[in-house]
C-alpha cells in the first residue's frame, strides 16, 4: 500500500501550472499549458504561428511540461523553458527561436536582463546559468553564475536598476546578489540574504520605483503570508498574513497548514496595488502599498463567482490596467483534456477604480483568443477544482520538506549510546 | 553493556564525556534535509543559550557582542577548546552536521566550564548544515575568522558538489566575513588541499596570507596540532596541505 502512495504523488509531482505572460505593450498575451506554447496577438486580432528552425512540423517545441515563460522589460524577447531541460529565446517581433540552450537539469526559473543583454535560468540543483546574448559564437553555452546549494530556485527577478539579480528557494530564504558587469565570469558578491520566510518562498515582484532610493522588494510563499524587504540591507519592512486577512485562514487554525500558499505576485504601474493569488482562493487578494509607511494591507478581494477559477498565474497588462489570470494545469490524470487553461481578465486594477471581472463576451481578443490560449472556447468547470487539486498537491511534493514524526526519528535513534545510559 | 550510574558517560577522573559513548561515521550526506531547528535569521540566535555567562537573560538588548570566529565542522572540538584560551574575550561557535558529534562536543564544553570556573565561557557548538544554512547563523561580514580543518575529501567526481570549499560556497563565506577577515584550511589529502587551494587562488574576494603573516598569526600553529584529525595526522607522520586566504574588498572589475 505505500508503495501504491508513492507512485500515485509521483504523478501527481509531474503536473504542471498553466503559466500567462503579457507584452509589456499589452499586445501579445503568451500561455504555457504542459509543453504547449501558445501566443496571441491582440493588435491584429490572431494566433502567432511560432517558428524553430531546428524543429520542424508540428507545435511541439518543448517535448515536456513548460515551467517559465517571461517578456523582456523592453519587449523585444520572450523565453520558455522547463522539464525538458531546454530554453528556448525567442525574437517577440517575428516569433523565431532565436536561440535554444540545454541545460543539464530540469529548469524552474528565468529572468532577462533588463538591458536584454542577457537571459538567466535557475535548474532544479539551485545553479543559476547565465547566457551572454551579444556573443558573436553560434555555440552559446550557458554559464554558472552562482548557486544555492543543492536547493530548488522557485524565481528569478533582475533589480529594476540591473545591479542586482534576485533568487529564491524552497529552503526560505531570498538572495540578493550584485549582477556583475561580466556575469560570465560568476556572481561572487552577495548583497544581503532576505530572511524570515517560514515556508519556501514561491514568487517574487519588484515594487515599481517610488523615487525611493532603495528597491523594494515583495516575496510570496508557502507560509501565506507576502513579505516587502529593503533589497540593500535584506531588511525585513513588512508582513502580510493574506490568508488570515483574507478571511481564509483563522490565525490559530493548523488544520490545513499548507492549504493557503501564495502562488502568485503582480504589481500594478504605479506600484500601489498588489495582486495576489493563493492556492485555495477562487479570486484573487488586491493588497494596497502604503509608500510612506512601507506597509501592506489588504484592499479588498474579488472573487469570482459562479467558478471554479483558482488562478495558477497573473500578468499585469500595464497599459489597459488590466490584470490578466490563467487557471490550468498540464495533462491531468483520469480526464481526456491533454491539457487545461482557462484564461480571465479582470480590467479597473486601479487604486481609484472598482476592479470588474469581464465575462468571456467583454474579454479582449474574445471568443478567437480564447480558443487560441485555452485550445477551446468552452471548458468544463468540474474540471478546473480536480485541476486546482492537482496543482496544489504538486507544489506541496515539491517544496514541502517532509516531516517525519518525532518518534520514529526517535525509534531510529535508539541504538544510541549516549542517550541509552542517560535516560 | 553494564550499566555503572548515570553519569556512565562521562569519564570518573576528568570528568570529561568519553569518547566511546558518541562514536559517530565519519561521513555524513550534507544534501539530505535533516531535522534540526534553523535559526530564522542571525537575529533569532538565542546568545543566552550559547554564552550565558556573557548573556546572562534572553533579553538581547545588548547584543553588541556577536560571535566572530565560526568553525566549520569542528568534529570534537579539539581546536575551539584551544583558541578558547588563546583569545578568551571572543565568542565563537563550532557547528558540526553529526548528531553525536555535536552532542559531545556540547557535553564537553559544559563539563570544561565546570572543571575551570570562568573559562571556556566564550565556546560553543550547534548542530547545522554549514553548506545549508551559514546565511542563517550570521549576519554580512560578522566573522573575522573561519576554520575548514580535515574537512571530508569527497574523492569522487560525482560529489565533488559535497565538498566544503567549493567556488560557490565561498561565496557565501565571503560574505559573511568582514574585509580582513581570515579563512583558514587544512587537510593531509594531497588532491583536497590542492582543491581548495585552487578555489581559493580563484575567488576575486580572497588572497593568500605572505609567508610572514602565516609565521605570526597563532591560530596557524593549531591548524595541525589542535584538532584530534591533526593529531592523528602527526602520529602517523603524515603530510598536511594549508591554505590560508584573507578576505578582500571587492573591486570595480567585479561589481
Amino acid at each position: 500500500m505505500d508503495e501504491e502512495v508513492t507512485t500515485e504523488s509521483r504523478k501527481e509531482t509531474e503536473v504542471a501550472p498553466a503559466l500567462i505572460a503579457v507584452h509589456p505593450t499589452g499586445h501579445h498575451i503568451a500561455v504555457a499549458v504542459g509543453p504547449e506554447l501558445r501566443i496571441f496577438n491582440l493588435l491584429n486580432n490572431s494566433a502567432v504561428s511560432l517558428h524553430d528552425d531546428s524543429i520542424s512540423g508540428d507545435n511541439h517545441f518543448h517535448k515536456d511540461n513548460i515551467r517559465a515563460i517571461r517578456f523582456g522589460a523592453k519587449g523585444k524577447l520572450f523565453v520558455s523553458a522547463g522539464d525538458d531541460k531546454t530554453l528556448k529565446i525567442w525574437s517577440a517581433e517575428s516569433w523565431h527561436c532565436i536561440l535554444t540552450v540545454s541545460s543539464e537539469k530540469r529548469v524552474t526559473a528565468v529572468a532577462i536582463s533588463n538591458d536584454g543583454l542577457y537571459v538567466c535560468f535557475a535548474d532544479k540543483f539551485g545553479l543559476v546559468w547565465v547566457v551572454d546574448l551579444n556573443q558573436t559564437s553560434i555555440d552559446k553555452k550557458p554559464t554558472p553564475l552562482l548557486s544555492h546549494y543543492c536547493s530548488i530556485i522557485t524565481s528569478l527577478e533582475f533589480s529594476p536598476d540591473n545591479r542586482f539579480i534576485i533568487s529564491a528557494d524552497r529552503d526560505f530564504k531570498i538572495r540578493v546578489t550584485n549582477f556583475p558587469k561580466n556575469p560570465l565570469n560568476g556572481a561572487h558578491e552577495i548583497q544581503s540574504f532576505c530572511l524570515g520566510h517560514t515556508e519556501f518562498v514561491s514568487c517574487l515582484a519588484f515594487v515599481p520605483a517610488q523615487e525611493s532610493p532603495h528597491s523594494l522588494l515583495l516575496s510570496g510563499s508557502g507560509d501565506s503570508t507576502v513579505r516587502l524587504w529593503d533589497i540593500s540591507s535584506g531588511a525585513l519592512l513588512d508582513t502580510c498574513e493574506v490568508a488570515v486577512k483574507a478571511g481564509l485562514l483563522e490565525s490559530n487554525d493548523n488544520t490545513e497548514e499548507h492549504g493557503h500558499a501564495v502562488t502568485d505576485l503582480c504589481t500594478t504601474l504605479d506600484g500601489l496595488l498588489v495582486a495576489v493569488a493563493i492556492q485555495s482562493l477562487r479570486g484573487i487578494v488586491l493588497l494596497s502599498y502604503n509608500v510612506s509607511a512601507q506597509t501592506l494591507s489588504v484592499a479588498k478581494v474579488v472573487s469570482i463567482a459562479g467558478d471554479t477559477f483558482v488562478p495558477t498565474c497573473l500578468a499585469n497588462s500595464p497599459p489597459t490596467r488590466e490584470l490578466w489570470m490563467v487557471t490550468g494545469v498540464s495533462s491531468l490524470p483520469g480526464y481526456d483534456y491533454p491539457s487545461l487553461a482557462r484564461v480571465l481578465v479582470i480590467s479597473g486594477i486601479d487604486a481609484d477604480q472598482e476592479p470588474v471581472v469581464l465575462g468571456d463576451d467583454k474579454i479582449p481578443g474574445g471568443v478567437k483568443l480564447l480558443e487560441t490560449l485555452q485550445g477551446t472556447a468552452a471548458v468544463d468547470d468540474n474540471a478546473f477544482s480536480v485541476a486546482a487539486e492537482a496543482v496544489k498537491a504538486a507544489m506541496c511534493n515539491l517544496l514541502i520538506k517532509k516531516q517525519y514524526p518525532f518518534e520514529n526519528r526517535e525509534y531510529r535513534k535508539k541504538t544510541r549510546n549516549d542517550r541509552k545510559l542517560k535516560e | 553493556m553494564p550499566e555503572t550510574g548515570i553519569n556512565s558517560t562521562f569519564s570518573k577522573s576528568t570528568g570529561l564525556p568519553r569518547k566511546r559513548f558518541y562514536r559517530a561515521r565519519a561521513h555524513s550526506n550534507p544534501l539530505s534535509d535533516s531535522h534540526f531547528p534553523v535559526p530564522l535569521s542571525p537575529s533569532h540566535v538565542d546568545y543566552s543559550l550559547h554564552y550565558p555567562h556573557f548573556f546572562p537573560s534572553s533579553d538581547q538588548a545588548d547584543s553588541s557582542k556577536k560571535i566572530k570566529f565560526a568553525d566549520i565542522g569542528c568534529g570534537f572540538g579539539g581546536l575551539l577548546i584551544s583558541l578558547s584560551t588563546l583569545f578568551p574575550e571572543t565568542l565563537m561557535i563550532g557547528m558540526e552536521l553529526r548528531d553525536k558529534v555535536s552532542e559531545y562536543v556540547k557535553e564537553r564544553i559544559l563539563s570544561l566550564r565546570v572543571a575551570n570556573p570562568g573559562q571556556y565561557q566564550n565556546i560553543s557548538v550547534v548542530r547545522t548544515n554549514s553548506m545549508k544554512y551559514i546565511p542563517n547563523h550570521f549576519e554580512k561580514a560578522q566573522l573575522s575568522k573561519m576554520f575548514f580543518l580535515f574537512p571530508d575529501p569527497h574523492f569522487k567526481e560525482k560529489n565533488h558538489r559535497r565538498r566544503v570549499i567549493s567556488p560557490f560556497l565561498l561565496d557565501e563565506y565571503a560574505f559573511v566575513l568582514e574585509v580582513g577577515g581570515i579563512i583558514y584550511t587544512i587537510t593531509d589529502v594531497e588532491e583536497l588541499g590542492d582543491w581548495m587551494k585552487t578555489c581559493l587562488e580563484n575567488h576575486p574576494l580572497f588572497e593568500p596570507l605572505t609567508e610572514k603573516e602565516l609565521e605570526t598569526d597563532p591560530a596557524v600553529k593549531l591548524l595541525s596540532s589542535a584538532t584530534e584529525e591533526g593529531q592523528k595526522v602527526a602520529r602517523n607522520d603524515g603530510q598536511t596541505f594549508q591554505a590560508v586566504y584573507r578576505r578582500i574588498a571587492a573591486s570595480d572589475q567585479i561589481s
